[in-house]
């Protein structure tokens, strides 16, 4: 009976210990490598930034809105030029198989982080060979930060050369992910400096432990975080790059959690009592821009008519299967600042049909330019096209699709004297409303990433008002009225943002999904 | 064989050429700037343009970059890969040994089943027997990979629960692969059930790439078989009254074998394009999955690597086959 008694329960603890402690994580891809700071794409962030490192601010678990990371707090000048942080004492690095710090995170560390992307001359420039840093630089950030300085060990002041609001999203942001001076300094003494981007040391949840290339990430939790230590002992990714894999190692219970599913396959996820698939709205928009210096699309009524005439519901409906909302503002309803008291142009052929003409629009024919290629704003852009295309005919309004390939494309719809209206998108990275309103349709951006070509003064005011502004408040009430601005002008018809769904077994408990279209998995358990 | 040798040698050199002339035009003539595709929708400012122009030598004249290109091959240099700036070649070879392993594994699985059932189809012609063989080496010849390979794992791994969805080992097991090749290293390992895991990982990639090699190889033996069993040898030996075991198996087959020895080393393309399908669906990490992962992130500097590697690899193999054939038969050897 004894016997009985003690195998029964050393058969529960291993049963626990073995379900509890590891989350295996079926990513979609290879990392292109382990230091943030080089690359741009979500499936390397998931493997290094989100979950083995630290900005010095945070975004919020799950959400857009930041806090403080490795810097406990900071102070902003007057002239909201000078930043300066006061960072957090006691953070430790990993310590690996292949590192151990000797000292606690400082100040030479963020200067380092920084500098090593900024400075060309910096010995840490090219740890890796023909890496270059392609945030850092799309950020601005050359041009913006004029200097770091280390007040003391434990306080650093960016001085930036001019006032720029979305700093500290920035900040957050993966390529800002603070990486150990005193790592760099080991591996270029030992004359091995490409294996910053190999074997990444940071101050964050879960430690590297190995990469099998194109097949397994392993991470063991950090005991000595400097927050609570991850409820998960050990973290694997399990890179399983086809969808419908993905979902049967799902259900055969060989992963807990997988991103991109099949939008085929979500009824029967759905259904299935072994797996939760939570969702949300992404943090993008799916729009159509007008070529607004263009006649007659120079005109706001013709514009808001074009408008009129498209039966959204129906277009997302059918293009994203229920992974889709129609979108009423140029920032999705995840950011701060959105504006929901605007009201959508209703869908009504008739009166559409009617301004036309009183705006004196007779016989319309136009180019609809279709993207070649998918994206989670619009999976399937020549479909929707088309029934732009069929909605616009039900106006009076010829509409001609056209395509090129994805990089004439993009180049193509710049020019100003483009031909029609041009579908396309975007997809958050700071969380910021400047990420969307003053990259798409500010004056700056007319003739590259502001596809209406739309140059508004009260809206231009509004944003550029807010750049400076360093009051949340305040600038939240410049944001909402710019949408009023932008939803009176029309530049575009703003169509869709999509769902992010993410099928998780039922096991897993916390998991949020990332507005940034990350996977971080601290704060998740799994249950029994 | 000397003068054969060479002359066979002698072709190699020139296809080697073309290929690397076919593998360099590759990334030039699909439209679009490769350049421009790597900014996105983001764009790229008018100066970080140039500087990665020149970072990745497009800034030349074509002639230029072909003689940089075939100058770096000669010195065994393929490139960096653009995305993950390794050399091309080291991480062709860390994914090499994980493909080799599975293409023998199906290779072996095919010719195994594939001979012995082209033996029997042929004795047996035009009965039900060799019919259903047959036809069912049509339809196994026919399948398209992707497809099969989901159908077994959702059948043995989903429905079943006989074998793991994907991967190459179980989760739990991490170990050094000084081999690369996972049943020797799993082996070395010394960690209990590690070669179980890794043998039932490759059950059903190795069934889904042997599919094909498989249906050719049975309809290649069935018709050599068919041909020799014709022959007046044969009829001859049956006539003295050998057993049709002796006859079948030692006489004809020896001499049918020949050109299906020839089909076994002609697969080895066929295999190498099956496992770019069979390895992305079973999350395979060999260079078939890799291929495919630098085609979509559009790493053009290891697609061309890697298009050159494996031309190369099927180029020796044929080579390989084609002396040994000429070896065994002396007839090849004067055309």
């Amino acid at each position: 009976m004894r016997k009985l008694i003690a195998i029964s329960l050393s058969a529960m603890l291993m049963g626990s210990a073995a379900s509890a402690a590891n989350l295996v994580y079926c990513s979609e891809g290879s990392p292109e490598g382990f230091d943030p700071a080089l690359y741009t794409s979500g499936t390397s962030f998931d493997a290094s930034a989100r979950n083995v490192m630290n900005t010095l601010v945070e975004f919020t678990h799950g959400e857009t809105s930041t806090e403080p990371g490795l810097a406990e707090s900071w102070e902003v000048s007057e002239d909201g030029t000078e930043y300066t942080f006061h960072l957090r004492q006691g953070v430790k690095f990993h310590t690996t198989d292949f590192f151990t710090p000797s000292r606690d995170f400082n100040a030479d560390d963020v200067i380092f982080t920084f500098d090593r992307q900024g400075n060309a001359d910096s010995p840490y420039h090219q740890m890796t060979q023909g890496g270059s840093y392609e945030y850092y630089n799309s950020m601005s950030m050359p041009d913006l930060i004029k200097s770091i300085e280390k007040v003391d060990d434990y306080t650093v002041k960016f001085i930036l050369s001019r006032p720029e609001a979305p700093m500290l999203a920035n900040l957050a942001m993966p390529f800002a992910s603070i990486l150990s001076k005193e790592y760099a300094d080991k591996l270029v003494e030992a004359g091995t400096p490409e294996l910053m981007n190999q074997q990444p040391i940071g101050t964050g949840p879960f430690k590297f432990v190995g990469y099998q290339k194109d097949a397994v990430i392993r991470f063991a939790r950090n005991d000595d975080y400097w927050q609570e230590p991850a409820a998960i002992e050990n973290l694997i990714f399990a890179i399983t790059p086809d969808a419908s894999v993905r979902y049967q190692k799902l259900k055969a219970g060989e992963c807990h959690v997988m991103p991109y599913p099949n939008p085929a396959d979500l009824e029967a996820m759905k259904s299935d009592e072994n797996i939760n698939v939570v969702s949300r709205e992404g943090l993008n928009v799916g729009y159509l821009a007008y070529n607004t210096k263009q006649e007659p699309f120079d005109k706001p009524e013709v514009r808001k008519a074009l408008n009129m005439a498209m039966d959204k519901k129906a277009i997302v409906d059918a293009i994203f299967q229920g992974a889709g909302a129609v979108a009423k503002n140029p920032i999705p309803p995840t950011m701060w600042s959105y504006n929901d008291a605007i009201e959508d142009d209703p869908y009504d052929p008739e009166a559409a049909k009617k301004m036309l003409e009183d705006a004196g629009v007779t016989d319309l024919s136009m180019k609809v330019w279709a993207m070649p290629v998918q994206r989670p704003y619009n999976p399937n852009a020549r479909r929707m096209a088309e029934m732009i295309q069929a909605d616009f005919a039900k106006v009076g309004v010829k509409a001609e699709i056209v395509s090129y390939e994805w990089g004439e494309y993009l180049e193509r719809s710049k020019a100003e004297d483009r031909d029609g209206a041009v579908l396309l998108g975007w997809t958050g990275d700071n969380g910021d409303p400047d990420n969307f309103l003053a990259v798409l349709l500010g004056c700056d951006a007319v003739g590259s990433a502001n596809r209406a070509l739309w140059c508004n003064e009260e809206f231009d005011d509004l944003i550029q008002k807010a750049k400076v502004e360093s009051d949340q408040a305040e600038r939240t009430k410049l944001y909402e009225q710019a949408q009023v601005v932008f939803k009176d002008q029309a530049p575009w018809a703003t169509i869709a943002h999509s769902v992010v769904n993410e099928p998780i077994s039922s096991k897993v408990q916390g998991y949020k999904i990332d507005p940034f279209g990350g996977h971080v998995f601290y704060g998740v358990s799994l249950a029994e | 064989m000397l003068s054969f040798l060479i002359r066979r040698l002698a072709t190699f050199l020139p296809t080697f050429i073309g290929v690397t002339v076919i593998a360099f035009a590759f990334i030039r003539l699909l439209p679009g700037d490769p350049i421009l595709l790597l900014a996105g929708e983001r764009g790229v400012s008018a100066e970080r343009y140039e500087a990665l122009r020149q970072q990745f030598g497009f800034d030349q004249p074509v002639w230029r970059q072909y003689l940089d290109y075939v100058w770096g091959i000669l010195h065994g240099d393929l490139g960096t890969s653009f995305v993950t700036k390794r050399p091309v070649l080291d991480e062709f070879m860390a994914l090499f040994p994980a493909t080799v392993e599975l293409g023998l594994c199906a290779i072996i699985l095919a010719t195994l089943l594939g001979i012995p059932a082209g033996v029997i189809a042929a004795v047996n012609r035009g009965k039900f027997f060799d019919q259903a063989l047959m036809s069912t080496a049509l339809v196994g010849y026919s399948m398209p990979i992707f497809w099969w390979a989901l159908l077994l794992i959702i059948v043995f791994s989903g429905t079943l629960g006989w074998t793991p969805v994907s991967g190459r080992l179980g989760l739990m097991y991490f170990f050094d692969q000084p081999t690369g090749f996972m049943l020797i290293d799993s082996l070395l390992s010394g960690q209990p059930g590690a070669f179980r895991s890794a043998v039932s990982h490759l059950i059903l990639p190795t069934i889904a790439l042997a599919t094909i090699p498989l249906a050719v190889i049975a309809r290649q033996t069935r018709s050599a078989m068919l041909e020799v069993l014709g022959e007046d040898y044969v009829r001859t030996a049956r006539a003295k009254g050998m057993s049709p075991m002796r006859v079948n198996g030692i006489h004809a087959l020896r001499n049918a074998l020949i050109p299906v020895v020839t089909v076994i080393g002609l697969s080895v393309g066929t295999l190498l394009a099956g496992a770019i399908l069979t390895e992305t669906i079973f999350s395979w990490p060999g260079i078939g999955k890799w291929m495919v992962d630098s085609i979509f992130r559009r790493d053009y500097q290891a697609v061309q690597g890697g298009l050159l590697l494996i031309a190369l690899v099927v180029m020796i193999v044929n080579l390989i086959v084609d002396l040994t054939y000429g070896f065994i038969n002396p007839k090849i050897r004067k055309g």
